[in-house]
């Protein structure tokens, strides 16, 4: 039993671990597009990504993967009430089709948000002096954001980056909540079908084994960069 | 034909107006220094020279040809700005040393990437390579850094970021070096040898503007002391004269204070 539970729950874990590694990758540069636009000096472009953030961040991610996945059709049953129109026929054909697709896009933008305001810190914290010397000595702008900038802005943002990371871990449990086959619902199908509760306790296991590599990753990084100030 | 040739600078930020109406020349390898108290738009007037700030209104001519011009409408490209910006050089008052450089990327960062823009670098990359790296050695050797060409900017004592800064600046060939306060920031007894390394530049005939608080090394190697008070040239001329000898009023008080200190 206890090998069929593990074997299971390892297969939870690889969707865990799916929704983890691709999230990461497409929220780390979505994240710093909108730190760019949180920042930027064209007004309403600014007020607008702000106001985003601050939705995104005011709201459930939980409560967001419901609006994700349930609200298209919600909307096409509404209008269908309604008679429909064309507009509302648009919206409620734009569907998101796969429960793996809508957790993907709530937790890209979800975490997307998170991590822009950390790189907004970070590159907030550079001396403005850093960006002078660069253009003095005529460098681009682009130059002197990847060649200068950037490398200090990572070493200042590991620790907080870190932190997110590691709570993103065991966020990705909550797409449970729109049936995605991740661990927690792999163990829980253990109560009903054989009453047993302790491979939901098991479970803990995966998630700190995982963190604790994790851990180790972002101490190496901290380290390596450790050579400047 | 003078250098450089600043006329009629004004600069404010809001309703502060920090340069009012700034002049003065200076010819090829001379060495000016520009005294003055606190507030009185030195750093100010170099960081307008400098295109770190847009002046108002006023000219900055180079070799007798407008650089900038604050009547034009037409504001530079970023690219017109960047050729305009590489005929200056400055050193910073705090360094701003690229800190995850070792000490000769530091100086050979900028060359590297300007000669990415040379028609003949992808032909000759190793050699304009070499040729950098042969220049930073010998700039480094000449503010007496050689053996720290590996060490990063923290290991580094103030005194060593700052002449570190100073072969940076030379690195890309100013016809104007800028220095702004660079002893400023660091320990009375590191003053000396940031000292020593502009004298010797100085002895190179290197062009410099140096805006610094200390009297008695601006007297002995500027060809002309430059006194600014409240965003006005009060006083200018020699040493001999402007330090030794002041005319205005203003400018015998601010000495005076110095010297009671």
């Amino acid at each position: 039993m206890f090998i069929q539970v593990t074997l299971s729950l390892l297969e939870g874990f690889g969707m865990t671990l799916k929704i983890f590694l691709l999230t990461l990758a497409l929220a780390l540069p979505l994240g710093l597009i909108i730190s760019f636009g949180s920042m930027t000096r064209v007004r309403p472009i600014r007020w607008l990504v702000r106001t985003f953030i601050w939705v995104i961040r005011g709201t459930p991610l939980m409560l967001q993967l419901i609006v994700i996945y349930y609200g298209p059709g919600l909307i096409a049953a509404w209008a269908a009430v309604r008679g429909g129109n064309a507009v509302m026929d648009m919206i409620a054909a734009w569907t998101v089709p796969e429960r793996f697709g809508a957790v993907i896009i709530a937790f890209v933008i979800n975490y997307a948000c998170y991590f822009s305001e950390i790189y907004r810190g970070g590159i907030e914290a550079i001396p403005k002096g850093q960006m002078e010397a660069g253009q003095v000595l005529g460098m681009k702008r682009p130059q002197i954001f990847f060649r200068v900038v950037l490398l200090q802005v990572i070493k200042h943002i590991v620790p907080p980056m870190s932190n997110e990371i590691i709570t993103l871990v065991k966020d990705t449990s909550l797409a449970r909540i729109i049936m995605v086959y991740e661990i927690i619902w792999n163990a829980q199908k253990f109560i009903k079908s054989d009453g047993l509760l302790w491979p939901l306790f098991y479970t803990g296991a995966y998630y700190l084994l995982f963190c604790g590599v994790l851990t180790l990753l972002f101490g190496y990084i901290e380290k390596r960069l450790d050579y400047f100030k | 034909m003078k250098i450089l040739e600043i006329k009629n600078l004004c600069k404010s930020f809001g309703k502060t107006s920090v340069l009012k109406d700034v002049n003065f020349s200076m010819e090829e390898g001379e060495v000016v220094s520009v005294i003055g108290a606190s507030g009185s738009g030195k750093t100010t007037l170099l960081r307008c020279i400098n295109f770190l700030e847009r002046a108002d209104k006023g000219q900055i001519l180079l070799d007798g040809e407008v650089l900038f011009d604050g009547e034009s409408e037409k504001r530079s490209s970023a690219k017109e700005l960047r050729k305009k910006q590489r005929n200056f050089g400055l050193v910073f008052q705090d360094f701003n040393l690229f800190p995850q450089y070792n000490v000769i990327d530091n100086v050979m960062l900028a060359p590297k990437l300007l000669a990415k823009e040379r028609p003949d670098f992808k032909s000759r990359k190793k050699e304009i390579y070499g040729e950098i790296e042969q220049t930073a050695r010998e700039l480094l050797e000449r503010v007496g850094l050689s053996e720290k060409l590996s060490n990063y900017p923290c290991e580094l004592s103030g005194g060593q970021k700052q002449r570190v800064s100073i072969a940076r600046a030379l690195a890309l060939k100013p016809r104007v070096l800028f220095f702004d306060e660079p002893t400023s920031a660091l320990d009375p007894e590191l003053t000396g040898e940031i000292l020593k390394v502009i004298r010797k530049l100085a002895a190179e005939h290197i062009t410099m503007v140096i805006v610094t608080h200390e009297i008695d090394f601006a007297s002995n190697v500027s060809d002309k002391v430059i006194f600014m008070a409240d965003g006005i040239v009060v006083e200018e001329g020699p040493p001999s004269a402007v330090i030794e000898n002041p005319q205005n009023e203003r400018t015998r008080s601010f000495l005076q204070k110095l010297n009671e200190k």
